[in-house]
């Protein structure tokens, strides 16, 4: 670690370095040469397709799908039309662009997913270039056609396809051109000879870069940074323009004297760039030109691709794999030869420290006199994030660590999390892996995303582990790793639905996020309908088991569950579900095995389908149901013929129903129906509608004793009945010789205390009198006490000695009744 | 007696929070409907709301003016109806109507309807049948629980026992299960759950497995302990019989709604009727509400005398006294002063009619009834009552009551009796029997053979089994549970003013069933010893430990006694907690049941919480069947 500068290359007032990622693990005869290559950012896979233009069915060429490590992730041959460029989508799906405008996705493993066309024109015409590009809507594709029309599609999972307006003047494809996404908009930048043209959805401007000699030629090759801001133009006379991508600015313009042009060339600058530069490459020459105007060369030796990433240039070669990037700031201030960065010193510290030399002490001393030690940590933990060899992260840390010792008011927090973070950064840089992610790329990208990666490459056990150190919440985390597994799991043919139904419960056993009916849809969409049915047999909420049940058309199994979830809504929902599904009978049937779902219909028709609810009866033989019905109903009815018309139908299923009462009971009321209408229509009594018992009070009270008297014997009225209401009729009617006439028609079945009673009621003492000897000897004293004669109650409970009657009049008896009191408490005490 | 709590009973938790809740919910539902608007509101949702938010508050939130769900048509000028309704179809039903008739015109309004406490399914499915779904914007306000006092919380729903009991519709089981979550998640955790009928069953169900789905955290410290879940068709004797202390007495006689009552000018004794709110905060009321009716005039007479003394210190008093009394003591006087006047214009008129011959002749009746003695002189009395017409209600009660002390009527007395009444209060009636047959209110006695013959029967029709089962399963068994129980005290005097058990709620005469199991399963700390009752009451009940924690009470209900789920012992459960009890009634509750709770939680130093779908009592259980249909 002594030689970290040893790679280091001065440019401007700034350092490059070039450092090994990898030793590639892949064995390719010929390195890459002749292939189409197509490497995702951030780390992500390669693509390789070798010999793109043989065409002869016999020896087609072969697509190879590699980790960035160069780990052989798919392998296959390509059996489709000519490709002319490879790309990877945001969500690591591999875009093969061919010649007839088709694109065709495979995922990571080679399966292929789907496929689209750029549009009718274009198969015709013929592609001749294509762009796979990122923008903020997601991966989009650009071609252009011999015809030299450039369509464009900005997110493939969201299809527009636009057709840019004519380029005038322009045959076949442009000499160079670029995606520009700018404003919300996507445009094409493109060149013919020294012009240069931006296309856009309706016009296609000249546009000029301020401050390019207009000496310098065509533009051969131009490039746009990774975050479109920037960009960098060839000439023929060998000069490298660099400015904003928005043409309003010139940052510098660098001889090259080169004459040819490159065969790539990406900007290589990083956030908060010292000295952004723009990567060259030649057959055997790679070339920095920084904007101050030095280059840096590199011979190369074998074939290779640029792969720009947000820091800096992934260098992908047949053998070795490089990362050419910027010297971050911080690590050029410790690194730096003869630093006396609080950093530098305190690195150098820690080592004297580990030698055992009082040196520590002295340095230690020169950073606390500057009080500078805070920043020094600073400064250790933070260069440490930006190295990519184990030993010196491990230095950094280590000197942070021994700083950190001496300082009492240090936030651990910022040194506890670049320890996390760097761990997960090495596990999955490790070769095996092969996601080679700068610190910079990984915080850009964040941790959710990356394991989403780790999920898309099914390392299901290393995204668990991160998951679980960096203590990320089950629902963000381990749930959503384990909800990708299954869902991959259930896919897998070579297992019988028995295993794979014990495998997943096993694993997700009752993970909280995770959903068994989110995993079953996965398996029924595999057409693994059974292992669907399994699967849902583990959900807990009944109530997610319904909507796919209803979808598999499993709709006695949805209703049974819906019925066990408890949820009345979700119950009525199958149930309306079922009704438009089945015919009436099946419906019925089915209803019939579940009675809250049929008795939350039945609720449903009673309000809203009467005729439904009859239906429902009816199939259930339910003829006291039906009877109950049909008696609701004849209140509905206005006229009597349909009263009495739907009250025989009660009485047909009364008796059906075996239910004599009932039956009797309606018959009656139809007779009773039919009376009445014959009185109000001879007497106009309305009596329509009425009780028996009202009837008979009208009729008593309008005097029509003798109709009365015909429901009396008619209906069999208990006489008590017919008694108590006689009697109050003509009391209330003050008819005192008819109510005389009456007691004496034959023997009271009430006894006599009533017409006693009725009469006080009334405010006749006189005729209540009357009634007084004719009460039975046990209500006498109650009869005294109405009449309000105390000295009668009194004789007659003395007579009986009845202790309770005698209190009852001695409750009465008022305090002045002196010697009727004494009376009463004598017959009482003698008892 | 009144108000004297054991002095180690833990304080009332504080349930004003879920007022809070509720009016915050309420407002954020009405802004999302911004600008001025109208709002409609169910009839039966007026007094609730009231309760909730005031006019001004409304107004404050821009509701224009007020209207009452009628189902006729609107005279509203405003730009945007706001519908606050009961998850009903027919009220759905009008409401697309008025849709339809706006766009008949071409008026171009919004709509937004707010169903409490939830949404059905069945009322958005009617809007699309209407083609008013994409007319009308629908949300739910979560309004589960009404404190209407400090112990009670109602859930105002009445329809709960029609709906569950007779038509079989458990639509708001899910709403009490959110319910006990809610309570759950304010004031749990619950650390055992005990429970008796079909339907707590699976309100409990319910609860768990909103309790493992959602994953809210309690908020540490439970503050109720245990819970303990009744249905009403447990013990439908209580409800049915009168009530005799004074708040039952104020809700049979003058109706109290939503804890407030609107006291007729024949109490006030002036021109005007007025409305009072009967709760804890009313001094007067509150000392007087638990008593046995015999007791409140003399407390209250005691009281005007006070009350008379307190006013008579101002005599003798100099100026700077006098400026201190009546700026301090007077108002509070004044107050309670009124308060005083109306409960004694209240009481007068509850003598007038209580004292009257018949009320004595029917509570003898009703005890007769209970104790199960001189039924032959019971059943000529109810003859008589029917025969002369005096309550439709009143009769029906004690037919129920008759049917459901005796386990049923003789097929011959219930004929004569039945048709009886159909006689006197008409044939509509037949369809009443239907229903209240259905809830095992009344019942033919069945012999062994018509025992056999309905076996048969459910095995014929397999489709229908579950109904002729619980058919079977309504048989009350009111005389061996009451021996069991012991819920007629032997006792021939019973001092009323000094009360020694729950039976004073009914004159010393019954202890109610519903009070006597909750108090037996607290004291035994679950079902163990009372497996010959719950065999009586159909084995449905249930006791769980530790539901608190979802997995742990995963494996479900565990029927019998005392095999509880995890351990008993876990942290958190102070022994303030473990007094601190919440019974929910589901299916409703008398003031009865409440006054004999109150009672036993002054003996035994709990802190008892009644949770009901709706306060009940005899005729508005009945007024709700006998209403079906006709």
């Amino acid at each position: 670690m002594a030689f970290v500068t040893a790679s280091w290359n001065p440019l401007g007032d700034a350092f490059y370095r070039k450092s090994e990622l990898y030793e590639m693990s892949w064995s390719l005869k010929d390195g890459l040469r002749d292939s189409l290559v197509a490497a995702a950012p951030y780390g992500g896979p390669i693509a390789v397709l070798k010999e793109p233009q043989r065409r002869s069915p016999s020896s087609r060429p072969h697509l190879d799908i590699y980790s960035a490590s160069g780990q052989t992730l798919a392998s296959f041959t390509w059996k489709s039309g000519v490709v002319l460029q490879l790309g990877w989508s945001v969500s690591d799906e591999l875009l093969c662009v061919q010649e007839d405008g088709t694109v065709l996705i495979y995922d990571l493993f080679g399966s292929f997913k789907r496929h689209f066309s750029m549009g009718q024109e274009i198969t015709h015409d013929q592609v001749v270039q294509a762009r796979v590009f990122h923008s903020p809507f997601g991966t989009g594709v650009a071609v252009v056609t011999a015809s030299a029309r450039f369509t464009l599609a900005t997110n493939i999972d969201d299809l527009k396809l636009r057709r840019l307006p004519e380029v005038p003047g322009l045959q076949g494809a442009p000499s160079s051109w670029a995606i520009l996404t700018q404003e919300r908009q996507t445009k094409v930048l493109l060149s013919i000879g020294p012009e240069l043209y931006v296309l856009d959805h309706t016009s296609c401007t000249a546009v000029y870069p301020p401050g390019l000699s207009p000496d310098s030629g065509s533009i051969l090759q131009m490039c746009v940074s990774f975050s479109y801001k920037y960009l960098a133009l060839f000439t023929e006379s060998g000069l490298v323009w660099t400015g904003t991508s928005s043409l309003q600015e010139k940052f510098s313009e660098v001889d090259t004297k080169m004459r040819s042009a490159p065969k790539q060339m990406v900007w290589c600058r990083r956030p908060r760039a010292q000295q952004p530069s723009v990567v060259l490459m030649w057959e055997r020459l790679l070339l920095v030109a920084g904007q101050c105007g030095d280059t840096i060369q590199f011979p190369l030796d074998q074939v290779s691709v640029l792969v720009p990433e947000l820091d800096g240039i992934r260098v992908l070669g047949g053998f070795h794999q490089e990362l050419l990037q910027e010297v971050p700031l911080v690590s050029q201030e410790i690194f730096k030869i003869a630093s006396m960065s609080p950093g530098a010193l305190l690195l150098e510290a820690h080592r004297e420290y580990e030698k055992q030399s009082q040196r520590a002490d002295e340095y230690l001393r020169e950073i606390k006199e500057q009080s500078v030690l805070s920043e020094a940590v600073a400064q250790c933990v933070e260069a440490a994030a930006h190295e990519w060899d184990c030993t010196t992260q491990k230095a950094l840390l280590r000197a942070a660590s021994f700083g950190k010792c001496f300082l009492s008011d240090f936030s651990p927090e910022s040194f506890v999390s670049i320890c996390r973070e760097l761990r997960v950064l090495n596990a999955v840089r490790e070769s095996t892996v092969g996601i080679p992610l700068t610190h910079t790329q990984f915080k850009q990208m964040t941790v959710q995303v990356l394991i989403d990666r780790l999920v898309h490459r099914r390392l299901y056990p290393l995204a668990m582990e991160i998951c679980r150190y960096l203590k990320i919440p089950e629902f963000q985390g381990v749930s959503r790793v384990l909800r990708h597994w299954a869902s991959c799991k259930v896919q897998q043919t070579d297992l019988s639905d028995e295993a794979v139904a014990r495998v997943v419960c096993a694993k997700v056993g009752d993970t909280p996020g995770v959903s068994y009916s989110h995993i079953a849809a996965k398996a029924y969409e595999s057409g693994r309908p059974e292992l669907a049915i399994k699967l849902l047999e583990f959900e807990a909420r009944s109530g997610e088991q319904v909507p796919l049940l209803l979808k598999m058309k499993r709709s006695h199994l949805a209703l049974s569950k819906a019925v066990e979830s408890g949820d009345t809504d979700l119950v009525f929902t199958v149930v309306t579900f079922l009704k438009n599904e089945m015919n009436r009978g099946d419906f019925f049937m089915t209803l019939r095995n579940q009675p809250l779902a049929l008795s939350l219909y039945r609720q449903f028709c009673r309000v809203q389908e009467s005729q439904t609810l009859k239906d429902l009866l009816n199939q259930d033989d339910d003829h006291e149901g039906l009877g109950n019905f049909y008696v609701a109903s004849a209140f509905k009815e206005q006229r009597l013929e349909g009263r009495v018309a739907a009250l025989q139908n009660a009485v047909d299923e009364f008796n059906k129903a075996k239910n004599d009462f009932n039956a009797k009971a309606t018959e009656e009321e139809m007779k009773l129906l039919r009376f009445q209408k014959k009185l109000d229509e001879e007497k106009g009594a309305g009596l329509q509608g009425m009780s028996l018992q009202d009837t008979m009070e009208t009729l008593l009270n309008l005097g029509l004793h003798k109709q009365a008297e015909q429901l009396y014997r008619d209906f069999r009225v208990p006489d008590k009945r017919f008694w108590w209401l006689k009697l109050r009729a003509l009391a209330e009617k003050q008819d005192w010789d008819e109510l005389d006439k009456f007691s004496r028609s034959k023997k009271s079945p009430i006894g006599y205390l009533p017409f006693v009673d009725v009469c006080v009621k009334n405010h006749n003492q006189h005729e209540a009198k009357k009634y007084l000897l004719r009460v039975s000897p046990e209500q006498r004293v109650q009869a005294c006490l109405l009449l309000g004669d105390l000295e009668g109650a009194a004789d007659a409970a003395i007579e009986r000695r009845n202790e309770g009657e005698l209190g009852a009049v001695l409750n009465r008896c008022p305090a002045s009744n002196r010697q009727l009191m004494e009376r009463l408490q004598r017959a009482t005490a003698k008892k | 007696m009144a108000a004297a709590f054991r002095r180690d009973a833990p304080p009332q938790p504080d349930f004003s929070l879920l007022k809070r809740l509720a009016r915050d919910q309420l407002i954020f539902l009405l802004e999302q409907l911004p600008g001025k608007k109208d709002l409609f509101i169910d009839a039966d949702l007026m007094s609730p709301l009231d309760r909730i938010a005031n006019v001004s508050t409304l107004k404050q939130h821009e509701v224009d003016k007020l209207y009452k769900v009628e189902h006729k048509a609107v005279v509203s000028s405003a730009d945007q109806l706001c519908f606050l309704i009961r998850p009903r179809i027919q009220t759905v039903k009008w409401i697309c109507d008025l849709v339809k008739s706006d766009k008949a015109v071409g008026r171009v309004r919004r709509y937004k309807i707010i169903f409490t406490p939830q949404k059905f399914f069945a009322c958005e499915a009617i809007l699309e049948e209407h083609g008013a779904f994409g007319d009308v914007s629908c949300d739910q306000w979560d309004f589960h629980l009404l404190p209407v006092d400090d112990d009670i919380i109602s859930l105002e729903l009445p329809e709960f026992f029609t709906d569950t009991f007779l038509a079989g519709d458990q639509r708001w089981v899910r709403t009490v299960g959110s319910a006990l979550h809610l309570l759950h998640s304010l004031f749990g955790p619950f650390s055992k759950v005990y429970g008796i009928g079909r339907i707590a069953k699976m309100v409990y169900e319910s609860f768990r497995i909103q309790l493992q789905t959602e994953e809210t955290r309690t908020r540490g410290d439970a503050q109720i302990g245990n819970v303990f879940i009744i249905d009403r068709d447990v013990d439908l004797v209580t409800p049915l019989c009168s009530q005799v202390v004074y708040e039952g007495l104020v809700d049979d006689i003058f109706r109290i709604k939503c804890g407030c009552v609107e006291f007729s000018p024949d109490v006030t004794s002036s021109e005007k009727s007025v409305k009072v709110m009967l709760n804890s905060q009313d001094k007067v009321f509150n000392e007087i509400r638990n008593e046995h009716f015999s007791n409140v005039f003399g407390f209250l007479s005691q009281k005007a005398r006070t009350l008379q003394t307190a006013y008579d210190r101002r005599r003798g008093m100099d100026i700077k006294q006098m400026k201190t009394f009546v700026s301090e003591e007077l108002k509070g006087l004044k107050q309670e002063h009124r308060l005083l006047s109306l409960h004694i214009g209240a009481s007068e008129a509850m003598m007038k009619r209580k004292t009257k011959q018949d009320f004595q002749e029917m509570l003898r009746t009703e005890h007769s009834l209970l104790e199960g003695f001189e039924i032959r002189e019971c059943i000529n009395f109810i003859e008589e009552h029917i025969n002369r017409q005096v309550s439709v209600l009143e009769s029906l009660r004690l037919l129920c009551l008759l049917s459901l002390t005796e386990n049923g009527l003789l097929p011959k007395d219930l004929r004569s009796l039945k048709a009886q009444y159909l006689q006197s209060y008409g044939f509509e009636h037949l369809l009443t029997f239907s229903s209240l047959r259905t809830l095992g209110l009344i019942q033919e006695q069945q012999t062994t053979e018509t025992l056999s013959a309905v076996e048969t029967r459910v095995r014929l029709t397999a489709g229908r089994l579950t109904e002729a089962f619980s058919s079977l399963a309504k048989k009350s068994n009111f005389r061996a549970l009451s021996r069991r129980l012991n819920l007629v005290p032997k006792s021939e005097d019973y001092d009323l003013r000094v009360p020694k058990d729950m039976s004073y709620v009914f004159s010393g005469a019954y202890v109610p069933l519903s009070c006597r199991l909750i108090e037996q399963v607290l004291d035994r700390e679950g079902w163990s010893g009372l497996e010959e009752v719950t065999r009586l009451l159909n084995r449905h009940e249930f006791s769980v430990t530790g539901s608190t924690s979802g997995s742990e009470g995963s494996s479900g209900l565990t029927s019998g006694a005392g095999s509880g789920l995890g351990s008993t012992s876990s942290p958190g459960f102070g022994p303030d907690s473990q007094r601190r009890v919440l019974v929910l009634f589901l299916g409703g509750c008398t003031f009865s049941e409440i006054a004999a709770l109150r009672f036993l939680a002054r003996e035994r130093g709990y802190r008892i919480t009644t949770v009901t779908t709706a306060i009940t009592n005899s005729s508005r259980l009945l007024e709700s069947l006998v209403q079906n249909k006709v």
